[in-house]
C-alpha cells in the first residue's frame, strides 16, 4: 500500500501522519506542494496538520490552491483515498473535496489536550476498526476548528452517514459536534483531531492507532 | 539619495544610552568624533543586553564545563552530550520589556528569538518552555499581559511547529510595572554536525537569509537595557513584530542549506541585528567585514544605514557562505521562498566598513568594538540578614491547602498550557501540568527531560540560598521523572545593577547558583542577563530563572505513573518544618517574612541519586517545593483521579518548604523494599499515609477530592478568562 504526504512550506505534522502511517505498513512518500503530480501508484493521500502557509488569508485557502492540490482533488475524483488531520482537514474544506468550514474557535482561544470522541460511523475504511458508538480519546490542538455548515447540509451528512466523529465535550463550538466527516464516496476523511498523536505507547494513549493499524488491510480489501 | 546624518551632540549622546565616559572611550578609540550611525553601532554594542558590561566579571565565576558539555557559554546556544553521537542544544532568554510595552508581539518574537539561536547552530528545536511573572491578579495591566503574552507564545510556538512542554507562571506585586517573559528552547543535533557563528578565510561572501528588514525593533536592544517610566507607551515602536511562518521556512531551509556544506559560519540576527550578527562572526574569525547596505531586502523604502544596522526585524540570518557552493545555496532558499542576498564579504584589515550606496557611512575597527565594549565592576553590597520571623499561626490543614489551590500563584494552570501545542512532532510523553516535561528522543528509546524553576520571594530573602534552591528544585524535577540531570541555562532578571544592593542580590544569587550546578553536576551552557528590571525606581524580585535538561537513556524506564488505590505515600528526605518565605505566609497570612529554606547540597545529590537508582521500585514521584508536602500530596492525588489520606502533623510539616525532598507512591511492597534500601543509602525516608478513596484527609479533618478539583481547576480561568 503506498501513501503520500504532502508537505507545505508550515506543515508541522508531516512527520508525525508519515510515522504513523509507516507504523501501520504503509509505504510513504512526502511530496511537495509545488509539484504538480503525485507519485503514480499512490492509495493514500495524507494531509498533514500544520500552518499550511501560516494560517494566511483564511487556514487551508492558499493551500488548497496549490499545485498539488489540483493532483490531489484529481486522485480523488478517481476515488483514491485522502485523509486530512486538522489543517489536513481545512484544506479539503477549501478544496471542497468536503462540504462546509472551519471557524475560529468559539472560545477564541488555541486549544491543545486531550478529547474524548464517539465513533458515529464505522463505515468506511477509516472506522471500521472501531465499534460504532465507540468513545475514543483523541488529542486536538486548533484555533480554527469550529465545523459550520448550513442546516442542510448538516441533515445532508446525518441522512447519509457522514459523520466520522463527533466531540464528546465539544470543544469549539462545531455544528452538530462534529469532529470529523466524510466524503460522498466514503474515501475521503477530514477530521480535527488528531488519531497520529494518540499512536503510540509513548503517547500515553493508542485510540488513535487502530485507525491507521487497520488501514492496510482495509485497503487491499477494498 | 543620501540622507543628511544629524550632528552628534550631548542629547543624541544620552538617547543612545550612552555615557559621558563610555563616549570618551569611543572618541579615544576612534579619534575622531563618530558619525550617526556609527554612534548607533557603538549603542547596539555597547548596551547591557548585548554587552553583560555589569555581568561579565560575575558570570565568569560560573561553572560550565564537565565532559558532558561540548560547548558552553558564549555561542548562540550550550551544546551538551547525549549518547550515541547526538547532543541536546539549548538556552533561555528574557524578553520582558518588548512584553510589557506590546504583550503578544513581544512574548512572540521572544520564542522566536530563542528558536532561531537553537537551530542556528544546526539543531532542530524539539521542545520549548516558557517562565512568566506577573503583577499582582488585581493590577490593572495584569490580565492583558496574561493574555497577550499567553496568546504571543503560543501564536508562535504553535505555528512553528515545537512542543511546549513545560513552563512557571507566577503572580507578585513587585512586578506589576515589569513583567518578566522567559523563553526556552532546546534542540536536537549531531554532535559532530554543530555551527558555530566564527567567519573563516578573505573574501569570502557574506550572505543574508530570511525576511526582509525594516523600521521594526531599530534601537530595541537599547530599550531593554533603560528602566521604564511614565513614557513607556511611546517604546511600542521598538517592539518587533513576528512572523513563525517565516521562522519555520527560515529552520527548515538553514538545516537543508548545513546538509549542503555551504555554510562556513552563521549566525541569527537577534538583538541589534546585523550590527551584531556581523561584529560577532568577524571577531570570532580575526577578521573584518565589508557590509554593502543597497543589497539588504528591505521591506521599506528609503530606509538609512542607521535603520537597517539597528533594525530588530525578525526571522534573519547571517552567514558566511563557501562560494563553491552558492548556486547550491541559493537553491535552497529559493525553494522555501526566502530571501537570500549576498550583502557583503570578509576582509583582511580590521575594520568593520558600512558602505550605502557607494558612501561610507561607517568605518570601525571591528576588533575594539567586538571587545572594548565598557566592562564594569560596579559596586554592590551584600543583602542582610533577615530578621527572625514571627510565630505562625496553627491553621486548619484542609483550609490551608485550599488557601493555596485556590490562589492564582498555585491553582492549576491548564488555561495557559492548553493554549500551548504540547505533542506537535509527536515525540510528547509526558504532557504538562505535573513536574518536568519529557520528550523523547525521535526515532531512540532515549528521552530528554525538561524543566524551569526559580523562587523569586527566596532570592529576596537570601541570594545565596535562593540561587542555590533554584538550582535544587530543577534538579529535583528532572529526577522526580527518572532522568539525570544534565546541565543548565540560566536568565537573570534582576533590577537596576547601578544599586549597589540590586547588584548584590546578583552576586550573592551568582555565587549560590555555582555553587549548586557544581555540586550537583550540572554546569551552566548558555544563558542571558536582564537587568534594568524597574518601574520607577521599583525592581522586580530577583528572578534568576534556572532552565535544565535531563536525559533518560535508553535503558531507563521514566517514573510518569500514577498514585493508585492503596499506594502508600512515602517522604524522601528531612523535615524540620521551615516556614520563612513560604507558599503558606504569603498567600494564606500575607507576609513574606523569615529566611530562605537553606540548601543542603550534599542530601540533594544523595535523594537524587537514591530516587534514580531506585526508579523500578517507585509508581509516581513528585518533588516537595512550594507549599511542602501537602501541595505536593494535592497534586500527586489530583493528578492520579485518587484520594489521599495523610498522618496528622502540624501545620510547619504540612507546609514547610525545607529542601531536598521527594514525595513516592508505590505498593507497600516496594515501599518496604524503598525503606531497606534507603538505610544503605543513608536516605532518610519514612511513610506519610497513603492514597485512597476520592477524599482528601488528613488527620480528622478532609474535604471531598472533587470539591478540592474544581477550585484547583477553576481558579485561573475565573480569574482571568
Amino acid at each position: 500500500m503506498r501513501a503520500a504526504v504532502i508537505v507545505f512550506p508550515g506543515s508541522n505534522c508531516d512527520r508525525d501522519l508519515a510515522v504513523a502511517f509507516r507504523n501501520a505498513g504503509l509505504d510513504v512518500t512526502m511530496v511537495w506542494h509545488k509539484d504538480t503530480d503525485l507519485p503514480s501508484g499512490i492509495d493514500m493521500v495524507g494531509i498533514p496538520g500544520g500552518f499550511s502557509f501560516g494560517d494566511y488569508l483564511r487556514c487551508g485557502a492558499i493551500a488548497a490552491n496549490s499545485p498539488i492540490c489540483q493532483s490531489v482533488k484529481a486522485h480523488a475524483d478517481r476515488g483514491g483515498y485522502v485523509f486530512g488531520v486538522c489543517n489536513g482537514f481545512q484544506v479539503l474544506t477549501e478544496t471542497k473535496l468536503l462540504p462546509g468550514a472551519l471557524m475560529r474557535n468559539a472560545g477564541l482561544k488555541f486549544v491543545c489536550k486531550n478529547t474524548p470522541l464517539k465513533v458515529e460511523t464505522t463505515s468506511s475504511v477509516f472506522t471500521s476498526a472501531y465499534a460504532q458508538g465507540q468513545e475514543i480519546m483523541i488529542p486536538i490542538a486548533h484555533h480554527d476548528g469550529n465545523y459550520s455548515a448550513d442546516a442542510d447540509t448538516v441533515k445532508l451528512l446525518q441522512d447519509e452517514d457522514r459523520i466520522a466523529f463527533t466531540y464528546g465535550q465539544n470543544p469549539n463550538g462545531s455544528t452538530a459536534d462534529i469532529a470529523g466527516i466524510l466524503s460522498e464516496n466514503r474515501r475521503v476523511l477530514g477530521m480535527m483531531p488528531h488519531p497520529e498523536r494518540a499512536a503510540e505507547e509513548a503517547h500515553g494513549g493508542t485510540d488513535g492507532a487502530r485507525l491507521f493499524a487497520h488501514l492496510t488491510e482495509a485497503l487491499a480489501g477494498a | 539619495m543620501q540622507v543628511q546624518e544629524p550632528a552628534i551632540t550631548e542629547d543624541l549622546i544620552a538617547s543612545h544610552g550612552i555615557s559621558p565616559d563610555e563616549y570618551a572611550e569611543i572618541l579615544r578609540i576612534l579619534n575622531r568624533e563618530p558619525s550617526f550611525t556609527e554612534l548607533g553601532i557603538f549603542s547596539a554594542m555597547w548596551n547591557e543586553h548585548c554587552s553583560y558590561k555589569s555581568s561579565k566579571i560575575h558570570l565568569k565565576k560560573l561553572p560550565t564545563t564537565g565532559p558532558q558539555v561540548i560547548c558552553g557559554p558564549g555561542e548562540n546556544a550550550g551544546v551538551v552530550d547525549i549518547g550515541d553521537g547526538q547532543a541536546v542544544v539549548f538556552k533561555m532568554e528574557s524578553h520582558n520589556h518588548p512584553s510589557y510595552i506590546e504583550p503578544y508581539q513581544g512574548a512572540a518574537t521572544g520564542v522566536g528569538g530563542i528558536l532561531r539561536d537553537v537551530f542556528t547552530m544546526g539543531a532542530r528545536p524539539i521542545a520549548a518552555m516558557n517562565a512568566l511573572s506577573f503583577g499582582e491578579k488585581d493590577h490593572h495591566k495584569t490580565r492583558q499581559l496574561v493574555h497577550g503574552v499567553v496568546e504571543g507564545v503560543g501564536g508562535y510556538g504553535n505555528c512553528f511547529g515545537v512542543p511546549t512542554v513545560g513552563g512557571e507562571v507566577r503572580f507578585h506585586p513587585a512586578y506589576n510595572g515589569n513583567c518578566l517573559v522567559n523563553a526556552f528552547a532546546a534542540g536536537l543535533a549531531d554532535a559532530d554536525k554543530i555551527f558555530y557563528s566564527a567567519a573563516s578565510g578573505v573574501g569570502r561572501p557574506v550572505v543574508y537569509l530570511g525576511a526582509k528588514t525594516g523600521r521594526d525593533g531599530v534601537g530595541g536592544a537599547t530599550m531593554a537595557s533603560a528602566e521604564f517610566d511614565e513614557t513607556i507607551e511611546e517604546k511600542r515602536p521598538t517592539v518587533q513584530v513576528g512572523d513563525p511562518f517565516t521562522e519555520k521556512r527560515l529552520m527548515e531551509a538553514t538545516l537543508e542549506l548545513m546538509q549542503t556544506g555551504a555554510v562556513i559560519s552563521i549566525q541569527d540576527m537577534g538583538a541589534a541585528g546585523l550590527t551584531c550578527s556581523a561584529v560577532e562572526m568577524g571577531d570570532k574569525g580575526q577578521l573584518g567585514i565589508r557590509l554593502d547596505l543597497e543589497n539588504v531586502p528591505q521591506r521599506e523604502a528609503n530606509m538609512t544605514a542607521y535603520e537597517m544596522m539597528l533594525s530588530e526585524s525578525q526571522e534573519r540570518m547571517l552567514m558566511v557562505l563557501d562560494p563553491a557552493k552558492e548556486a547550491e545555496a541559493r537553491a535552497v532558499f529559493e525553494k522555501w521562498d526566502l530571501d537570500f542576498a549576498i550583502v557583503g564579504e570578509t576582509i583582511s584589515e580590521d575594520r568593520f566598513l558600512i558602505m550605502h550606496n557607494g558612501t561610507c557611512m561607517a568605518d570601525l575597527p571591528l576588533s575594539k568594538l567586538a571587545s572594548s565594549a565598557p566592562e564594569y565592576d560596579r559596586p554592590w553590597v551584600p543583602t542582610e540578614a533577615v530578621a527572625d520571623m514571627a510565630d505562625v499561626p496553627g491553621i486548619d490543614p484542609i483550609d490551608g491547602l485550599k488557601a493555596l489551590i485556590g490562589s492564582v500563584n498555585y491553582c492549576a494552570r491548564q488555561w495557559v498550557y492548553e493554549q500551548y501545542d504540547s505533542m506537535v512532532m509527536g515525540d510528547t510523553v509526558r504532557n504538562p501540568g505535573f513536574g518536568a516535561g519529557l520528550i523523547r528522543v525521535h526515532g531512540t528509546g532515549k528521552m530528554l527531560a525538561f524543566t524551569s524553576d526559580v523562587t523569586p520571594r527566596y532570592v529576596r530573602a537570601n541570594p545565596v540560598e535562593g540561587g542555590k534552591q533554584a538550582v535544587a528544585e530543577a534538579y529535583r524535577n528532572l529526577t522526580a521523572v527518572g532522568a539525570k540531570p544534565l546541565a543548565t541555562t540560566d536568565n537573570l532578571n534582576f533590577g537596576n545593577p547601578e544599586k549597589p544592593q540590586i547588584m548584590g542580590q546578583f552576586v550573592g544569587a551568582l555565587d549560590g547558583i555555582g555553587q549548586a550546578c557544581l555540586a550537583l553536576d550540572m554546569p551552566i551552557v548558555s544563558g542571558n542577563v536582564s537587568l534594568y528590571n524597574e518601574t520607577d525606581g521599583t525592581p522586580i524580585l530577583p528572578t534568576p530563572t534556572i532552565g535544565a535538561v535531563g536525559l533518560v537513556a535508553a535503558d531507563e524506564t521514566p517514573i510518569i505513573g500514577t498514585a493508585r488505590e492503596g499506594h502508600v505515600a512515602l517522604l524522601v528526605g528531612d523535615t524540620a518544618g521551615h516556614l520563612g518565605q513560604s507558599a503558606l505566609l504569603a498567600e494564606v497570612f500575607n507576609r513574606e517574612d523569615g529566611d530562605a529554606p537553606h540548601v543542603d547540597l550534599d542530601a540533594e545529590r544523595r535523594n537524587g541519586d537514591f530516587i534514580r537508582a531506585q526508579r523500578d521500585l517507585i509508581r509516581a514521584c513528585t518533588d516537595l517545593s512550594d507549599g511542602g508536602l501537602i501541595m505536593a500530596a494535592f497534586e500527586m492525588a489530583e493528578a492520579s483521579n485518587v484520594g489521599v489520606a495523610l498522618d496528622d502533623a502540624d501545620t510547619a510539616t504540612l507546609f514547610g518548604e525545607d529542601q531536598a525532598r521527594y514525595l513516592i507512591a508505590c505498593n507497600f511492597d516496594q515501599a518496604e523494599a524503598l525503606m531497606t534500601e534507603a538505610a544503605k543509602a543513608g536516605v532518610s525516608i519514612k511513610s506519610v499515609g497513603k492514597f485512597t478513596g476520592d477524599a482528601f484527609k488528613v488527620g480528622s479533618t478532609e474535604a471531598p477530592m472533587a470539591d478540592l478539583k474544581t477550585i484547583y481547576r477553576g481558579t485561573f480561568a475565573d480569574t482571568f478568562a
